[in-house]
Order: C-alpha cells, then sequence, then structure tokens
C-alpha cells in the first residue's frame, strides 16, 4: 500500500509537471531581456512596458471585458427566467427545449461559429442589403448565444432543489407570484445564478473561435489579438501578456476559493 | 388562477425559446441552405459532391483525434482514480491545479508548447546542452497530438474524477468482503461504474480535437485538418457554399459519434441498475 500510494505522487506530480511546464515556460521568457523565446538571456521588463504601450492591445481588453460583463449579464437573466419557464412545461415541450439548448454545447465551436457568421451574412445580404454586418453586435450575440446553455444548466439543479411550498406559502401569506419570485425563489436559486454568471463570464473572455468566425476585422478582443501576433513569429511580449492573465486567473481564483469557504462556514452556522 | 398562472410560466421562457429558435435552429438550417446552393443561390449538389476531394483531411482529423483521445484516455485515468482516493481536502487543491490551466487561453497555452517543441526550441537545446542529438518534433503529426493531448488533457480528467468520487467506500469494501482482490474489485465494480465518465471525457476531448484549427496551424505546419479547411474557405478563399458543406458534414460526423457514445454510456448506466 505504502509503495503504490509513492507510485501514485510520482505520476501525479508527472503530470503536472507536463502540464505547467508551458506556462512556466511562459512566464520565465516574459522577463527575458533578449528576443528569443527559447533562449533566455537575461532578467528585463522590457517586454511588459512594450505591452503597456501598445494600444491596440489594452484596446482589445477594453473589449473583452465590456463584451464579457454584457453578455453575461443579459444571458445570465435569459437563462435563469428560461429555466424557471422550462420547469413550468410539459414533459415534452421541456424535452424539445432541453434538445435545442444542448445544440450549441454538443456542436463543435467550429461550426457553431460558421452557422451563426451565415445566418448574419444571410440577415445581413438579404434583410438589411447590407453586407457588412459583422462587429460589435454580432460577436456580443453570438457571446450570448453560446452562455446561454450553461447558465440554463447552472440554474436548473439549484431549481430543482428549490421547495415549491415555500412559493405556495408566501402566496397564502399575500404575496403576489411575482413577488414571490423575486423574494422566496429567486434567493433559494441565487447560489446557481451566481454560478452560471460566473461561467458566462469566464466562457466569454476566454472564447477565441466564435468571436474569430463572426466578428469580420471590425471588433478585436483580447484572444483574436492574440491570434493576430502569433500569426508571425513574434517577440515575448505575447507572454508577457500571458504571464498577466496567469496572475489574473490565479488572484479571481485564491479570491473565489476564499469566498467559497466563507460562505460554507455561514452555512454551517 | 391555475391557469393564469401557467400562462404567465410560460412566457417566462418565451423571450429564450424565441432567442434559442433564431441563433440555434435558425443558423444550422442556413448552414444547410448554403451547403445546397451556389454562390448564386441555385440548388446544387456540387458542394456536398466535391467532399470527396477532402475525404483525406477528413480521415486524418478523426485519426490525430481519435489518437490525441485515446492517449488522454489512458494518462487521465489513472490520474482521475489516484485524485478520487485522497483525502477530500486535498483533492480540492489538486482538481484546481488540474482546472487552472484550462482557464489560460489555449491559443497562449498552443503558442508556448510551440517554442518548446521547435528545431531551435526548449527541448532541442536541453538534448543539445547535454550533447543528445537533437529531435525534429514540430510541424510534424506527433507534435499536432501532443498539442491536443496538451490542451485537452483536463476534460478527460474532470469527467472521470466527478463519476469516481461518487463511488462510495462501502461498495468498494463489499467487493472486498465478497472475496475480490484488488484487481478483480477495479475490474467489476470501479471500472463498469466509471464508464458514463469515460464517455463524457471522450466527447469532450474527441469534439474540440477533431475540429480544431489553431492547433494544427501552430504545430504542424502546412499540416491541414478539417478545422483549417472550413477557415480557409470561409476567411481566405470567401467560398461560403463550400465551407458550409464541410461544417455541415463535420455537424453531422459528431452527432453520430455523440449518438453512439450516449448508447455506451446509456448501457453502462443500466448495467449498473441491474
Amino acid at each position: 500500500m505504502k509503495l503504490s500510494s509513492l507510485w501514485s505522487k510520482m505520476y501525479l506530480i508527472l503530470i503536472f509537471i507536463l502540464l505547467y511546464a508551458p506556462i512556466a515556460v511562459m512566464v520565465v521568457f516574459s522577463f527575458n531581456s533578449g528576443n528569443s523565446t527559447a533562449v533566455f538571456s537575461g532578467f528585463s521588463l522590457r517586454w511588459y512596458e512594450s505591452l503597456f504601450k501598445d494600444r491596440a492591445i489594452l484596446n482589445a481588453l477594453y473589449n473583452t471585458i465590456i463584451l464579457a460583463v454584457l453578455s453575461a449579464i443579459i444571458s445570465t437573466v435569459l437563462g435563469t427566467a428560461a429555466a424557471v419557464g422550462i420547469s413550468y412545461l410539459a414533459k415534452w415541450q421541456r424535452k424539445i427545449v432541453e434538445s435545442v439548448t444542448n445544440i450549441p454545447m454538443m456542436n463543435p465551436d467550429i461550426v457553431t461559429g460558421v452557422s451563426l457568421l451565415l445566418l448574419y451574412v444571410f440577415v445581413g445580404k438579404n434583410l438589411l442589403g447590407n453586407s457588412a454586418v459583422l462587429g460589435f453586435w454580432t460577436v456580443l450575440i453570438s457571446h450570448i448565444t453560446f452562455n446561454l446553455p450553461y447558465v440554463i444548466l447552472s440554474v436548473q439543479p439549484a431549481l430543482r432543489g428549490c421547495d415549491t411550498h415555500l412559493s405556495e406559502a408566501a402566496r397564502d401569506l399575500g404575496c403576489t407570484p411575482v413577488g414571490a419570485f423575486f423574494r422566496v425563489v429567486l434567493p433559494a436559486i441565487s447560489t446557481g445564478i451566481l454560478t452560471g454568471f460566473i461561467m458566462a463570464f469566464t466562457l466569454s473572455i476566454d472564447d477565441f473561435v466564435i468571436t474569430y468566425f463572426t466578428s469580420g476585422n471590425a471588433f478585436e478582443t483580447l484572444p483574436m489579438k492574440i491570434y493576430n501576433m502569433t500569426k508571425m513569429k513574434v517577440k515575448p511580449d505575447i507572454n508577457a501578456l500571458s504571464t498577466l492573465m496567469v496572475v489574473t486567473i490565479l488572484l479571481l481564483l485564491v479570491l473565489i476559493n476564499i469566498f467559497e469557504a466563507r460562505s460554507n462556514k455561514k452555512q454551517r452556522r | 388562477m391555475n391557469n393564469k398562472k401557467s400562462l404567465g410560466a410560460k412566457l417566462v421562457g418565451a423571450p429564450y425559446y424565441l432567442w434559442a429558435a433564431i441563433f440555434t435552429v435558425v443558423p444550422i438550417c442556413i448552414v444547410m441552405y448554403y451547403s445546397f446552393t451556389d454562390s448564386n443561390g441555385n440548388f446544387t449538389i456540387n458542394n456536398l459532391g466535391q467532399i470527396g476531394a477532402y475525404m483525406d483531411t477528413f480521415i486524418l482529423s478523426i485519426c490525430l483525434g481519435a489518437v490525441a483521445t485515446a492517449i488522454c484516455l489512458v494518462i487521465a485515468y489513472p490520474m482521475a482514480f489516484i485524485i478520487s482516493q485522497m483525502p477530500a481536502s486535498k483533492q480540492r487543491i489538486v482538481l484546481i491545479l488540474v482546472m487552472l490551466p484550462m482557464w489560460i487561453n489555449l491559443l497562449l497555452r498552443t503558442y508556448s508548447l510551440m517554442n518548446i517543441l521547435e528545431d531551435e526550441g526548449i527541448i532541442n537545446n536541453i538534448l543539445s546542452f547535454l550533447n543528445l542529438p537533437a529531435i525534429h518534433l514540430i510541424n510534424t503529426k506527433t507534435a499536432v497530438v501532443i498539442g491536443m493531448v496538451y490542451n485537452f488533457l483536463p476534460y478527460m480528467i474532470l469527467p472521470i474524477y466527478t463519476v469516481m468520487s461518487r463511488i462510495e467506500t462501502p461498495v468498494l469494501e463489499a467487493s472486498k468482503d465478497l472475496g475480490s482482490n484488488w484487481f478483480q474489485t477495479f475490474l467489476r465494480v470501479v471500472f463498469p461504474l466509471s464508464i458514463p465518465g469515460i464517455m463524457s471525457g471522450i466527447t469532450m476531448v474527441f469534439v474540440p480535437s477533431v475540429s480544431t484549427f489553431y492547433i494544427s496551424q501552430k504545430l504542424g505546419g502546412t499540416m491541414e485538418l478539417i478545422g483549417d479547411t472550413i477557415d480557409r474557405q470561409f476567411n481566405r478563399n470567401n467560398d461560403f457554399n463550400s465551407g458550409a458543406a464541410l461544417s455541415f458534414i463535420l455537424m453531422i460526423m459528431i452527432f453520430i459519434c455523440m449518438a453512439v457514445m450516449n448508447k455506451f454510456s446509456d448501457d453502462g448506466e443500466e448495467t449498473i441498475v441491474v
């Protein structure tokens, strides 16, 4: 038993080394004073400097955040309402809605991207008489579309765990159905809604493929900018960008964990 | 009263039903429309007919995707098992470590991998430092498979871990009490119970692997996978009709794979119930 636990520890460590090697390389070479992404010639912060001078990158970062916030808010509202609505449907209706909801999750991103692109081009050409429709709005619609299933799937379990007698009790005590929903059901499913929101936000920030197909050249998010930067053999400034993103993600994860640990403690009390 | 409520309740979901119809169902119909028309909008089956010319690309994508999925499964299965056997407090930390790379954009991970695998990259620098002969990895199928495995491994570990962590210790103890050794317990109890996780892991790795285009562009050189062909038709050749036809076939192919997978995992669940 001892031996096998030693082996399993070694196995875990080996896999983690492999998983983290490229990330470590990224971080180390972001501080490289030379131009190379493979030979380390000395410590410097020059790539961070050039990063913060690059207006296009800052602009892309701004676009990404605006897009993530808007698409997460809209998809959370629509998705939560959808999850509530779906719970009232008859079984066969629910089956149809749920199969359609699964489509964006089952389809490869490239197919979702292509199908939305064709929709925009088709509508632009045949209904609006304008072929240059791609841009912020088409990207926003696309992001909401691929976020929605994840929001619905996060809210549904919370809704199922919610006691229906509670909202009945609220109405017996004089609440309107709408009032009962906002005062009783909504607080009860808030964790599911929050999970859905965070998921939508991160999916939106991370998406490249669908944005790539639906943005035209008119609107650039950070992943799009990275794609354009890595088209050529580039300087290590992209490593500086990656490092900053890794650090941000780490901080966020730590914060979320502290937050969760706290709310767990509260619940136990 | 009841009728009113159900009408109101139905309206709550209506905006989403409308959204899903316009932005999920209609686009798929439009993909079909483009697949079956030429650039003037006349009916044709030429787009689908010329798929034969891309057969090799389809086969290459499926093969590389399948190899990457198999490697992920082999690596992830023991990993998921080991994690599920750890004390709960440690499990949480290890899981965060598994998920963290997923939060870093795929483009960045792949780009970094490229710097490692290049002819004058880090692996070869280390090899030459040790006076070993250099190995050529970049722009090979091996490099593309490494890229897929590296990027999608967490998608295999997590679902398998999830089903394994639900297997309760009394079940394993019962199996031991009934005279099974460790290997028999694994083969007859743990493995059958983990099949649904394996199936969702396989789809979660196979689908993005088959349809990728960035990984093959960065690590495969001039190699073209089906995703690259679709990208080329849309973004360079402006041949939307042929691109739509390729996407349509890719979609059908993946739906068939999923249906087969679902069938298998359903069977798995049934045997558990029995």
